[in-house]
């Protein structure tokens, strides 16, 4: 290891990153557009579902049960109608998520028996919406039948029901029940195993296709300069994307902070190498640049999106797929990520996905080191 | 050059040979370059010079055989071997998004050149190529000529004693051509060993020593002189005439008659047991009868021609 050939390795790199505009924009464009457009695109939070409503009795009950519907920010009437033929094409051309249909004899059999039922009809091609939409309506049907039976025992001249056991939860570190506060911090890490992969996995493979790797391994430059002279660049760009990332989550999407900024910079460092010993594998192992930001992009995005618990938690998969989320990486930076943010957690509380990150680093570094021959076979 | 490098050849090359799975692309080929020696090698397209080249900078790993560049066996201490090496690659591989002084100062850097000497090295490499006042263009924007006189300027920034160019001169300007040779002279004056390969003829003139190359083994070698009295097995005919098409067709056809090639608008008739008046009598007989015909001095690419052919000829004959 020579400082002088890491220095000109590293410098080369710097200048010539600097001067293309693909990997520019992957460099500095792509954090801030994904960031932006994936933080409002992606919300697991159903609200506003379109409803549509029949009321087919149209007396003061129904249009109360109605108003309750309106008053919730869960549900947005969108379409009334007054016949099945209308509320069936509103379903099927998407106008709406959700219709509900009160009886004609509703008040009067509520006056009658005491009982009631109204119809909810709901699109559910999308079972995860339809089921959290089903919820909401019945908790809105809950909250108006139990002030019917308010109305009805003080009318009576009766106490009003006790309700004998009730749960009382308390939402911890997410206490909005905000999606974004839990979606976002996974963001970033989605974005830099993303960013980070792309721009190593055209290092390499760039010289191979302009021709300049023959001239560079007919030089006494070693193969771990090589390495490192070209990671080192991106190693600072990759903390600067780390930097915009992390500030937009909380300045701009306002994600709480309650851990350590010190914690938060170990660990991305830590995962910015996996991240580009990642790339810079792929791209010691393929020569031409498409092909290598193209498997780097096949390597990271969909493992990262899918099994990293960015979105989808990780203990609610089949357990084989639980087996192979281990191998993800971005699994541990998302739960260090997560912890940071919303539980505070330090260092010491994180010592797991830590270590876990700390062998991902060395095994992929110690593969990366090994990879790239000094030869043109 | 001082020191031991002229004590020690510059280049050894011992049964040097390389296969690519079942081919044969070098053959048990030897040769030794000395210090301020300029050795070209020529011969035909995949006739293997590239491939010897890039063996003996350590980018190939030889089937068998040793190599000793400056006394140091590549094959043990590759680093160390390249130390002393410049090469230029057939192809131009500088780095065309940076401008002249950032590649000079990359292979500065690279090959460790002491920063207090690097500011001369560089001026010098920038003045050989001609790009004083230039330094600051991008080199992709750098017309032929300077890339490939900048390409040289950055494989000799670290003075190495040993120089490999590998068709340095191809898709280059017949002055460009002039001026790097003019240059490589130079290098070669100061004791730097350079091996080239060219399949430009007249190149091979410009070098002490050639050797001519097919099917990756060592044809003939020699001073270009030598090379030119290289018996060839019968008498050099310069024959000009009108019908030089209709001339080449009867003339292969003949007998006592090896070879025959088109020489510009002239033709090369290389006898095997005619002479001049038989060659005469051969045309006449076929209706030419302006021919004028005269022995001449066979040139460098007669004998190329006649060495690389002949060898062909016997293996496709049964």
């Amino acid at each position: 290891m020579n400082i002088t050939r890491l220095g000109a390795m590293a410098r080369n790199e710097l200048v010539q990153v600097l001067r293309d505009p693909r990997s520019l924009m992957i460099a500095l464009l792509m954090p801030f557009v994904q960031m932006l457009l994936l933080g409002y695109g992606v919300s697991l939070d159903i609200k506003h579902v379109p409803l549509c409503t029949w009321d087919r009795e149209g007396s003061q009950r129904s249009e109360a049960l109605l108003k309750g519907f309106a008053a919730t920010q869960y549900f947005e009437i969108v379409k009334v109608v007054s016949d099945y033929p209308t509320l069936t094409h509103a379903i099927d051309a998407g106008q709406c998520g959700i219709a509900i249909v009160i009886p004609p004899d509703f008040s009067l059999r509520l006056n009658d028996s005491g009982k009631s039922s109204v119809q909810a009809i709901i699109d559910a091609t999308d079972d995860n919406t339809a089921s959290v939409a089903a919820g909401y309506a019945q908790a809105v049907v809950a909250t108006f039948s139990a002030q019917v039976q308010l109305d009805t025992s003080s009318t009576q001249g009766m106490p009003a029901v006790i309700t004998p056991l009730a749960v009382q939860s308390r939402v911890w570190f997410n206490e909005d029940l905000d999606s974004k506060d839990f979606i976002i911090p996974g963001l970033v890490a989605m974005i830099l195993a993303l960013v980070g992969a792309q721009l190593t996995s055209l290092t390499v493979s760039r010289e191979w296709e302009r021709g300049t790797m023959e001239l560079l391994i007919s030089t006494p430059v070693t193969p771990m300069e090589v390495m490192l002279g070209k990671l080192l660049p991106y190693f600072g760009i990759g903390l600067l994307d780390a930097g915009l990332c992390i500030a937009l989550a909380l300045f701009w999407f306002q994600v709480p902070f309650r851990g350590t900024f010190f914690t938060l910079f170990v660990t991305t460092a830590l995962f910015l190498v996996v991240v580009l010993g990642i790339g810079y594998l792929i791209s010691v192992s393929i020569r031409s640049q498409l092909g290598a930001s193209q498997i780097a992009l096949l390597l990271t995005m969909l493992p990262t999106t899918l099994l990293s618990g960015y979105t989808f938690p990780i203990d609610q998969m089949p357990k084989p797929i639980q087996a192979v989320t281990y191998l993800v990486h971005a699994r541990y930076y998302v739960t260090i990520l997560k912890g940071v943010f919303l539980k505070g957690l330090g260092m010491a509380q994180l010592t797991t996905p830590i270590l876990a990150l700390t062998l991902y680093a060395a095994v992929i570094t110690f593969l990366a080191a090994r990879a790239f021959h000094k030869t043109l076979e | 050059m001082s020191g031991p490098a002229n004590k020690t050849p510059a280049i050894v090359a011992r049964q040097l040979t390389k296969r690519f799975g079942g081919f044969l692309a070098v053959d048990h080929v030897d040769f030794t370059i000395e210090p301020g020696e300029i050795m070209g090698f020529i011969g035909p397209n995949g006739a293997g010079k590239s491939t010897i080249i890039r063996m003996l900078c350590g980018l190939l790993r030889p089937s068998e055989g040793q190599i000793l560049v400056a006394g140091i066996d590549v094959a043990r201490q590759p680093e160390a071997a390249r130390q002393h090496i410049g090469y230029m690659s057939q192809k131009f591989s500088l780095y065309g998004d940076l401008s002249v002084r950032e590649n000079l100062q990359f292979f500065g850097g690279i090959y460790r050149v002491p920063p207090e000497k690097l500011a001369a090295r560089m001026r010098y490499a920038v003045d050989m190529a001609g790009l004083t006042g230039r330094e600051d263009d991008l080199v992709s924007a750098l017309a032929g000529g300077w890339k490939q006189r900048l390409a040289l300027g950055c494989a000799i920034l670290h003075n190495p004693p040993i120089l490999f160019l590998d068709e340095p001169t191809s898709g280059v300007d017949p002055i460009s051509r002039r001026r790097f040779w003019d240059l490589i002279h130079d290098l070669a004056a100061n004791g730097v060993a350079i091996l080239v390969t060219t399949h430009y003829m007249d190149e091979a003139e410009y070098c002490d020593r050639v050797v001519l190359i097919n099917q990756g083994r060592i044809v003939a070698s020699g001073s270009p002189a030598e090379l030119k009295h290289t018996p060839l097995g019968g008498q050099m005919l310069l024959v000009e005439c009108n019908a030089t098409g209709k001339a080449l067709h009867v003339l292969t056809a003949a007998k006592g008659i090896r070879d025959v090639a088109a020489f510009g608008d002239a033709l090369h008739v290389l006898t095997d047991g005619a002479d001049e008046a038989a060659v005469r009598a051969l045309l006449t007989a076929a209706g030419i009868s302006d021919a004028r015909i005269s022995p001449i001095a066979p040139g460098l690419e007669d004998v190329f021609v006649n060495l690389v052919t002949r060898p062909a000829l016997a293996m496709t004959s049964p």
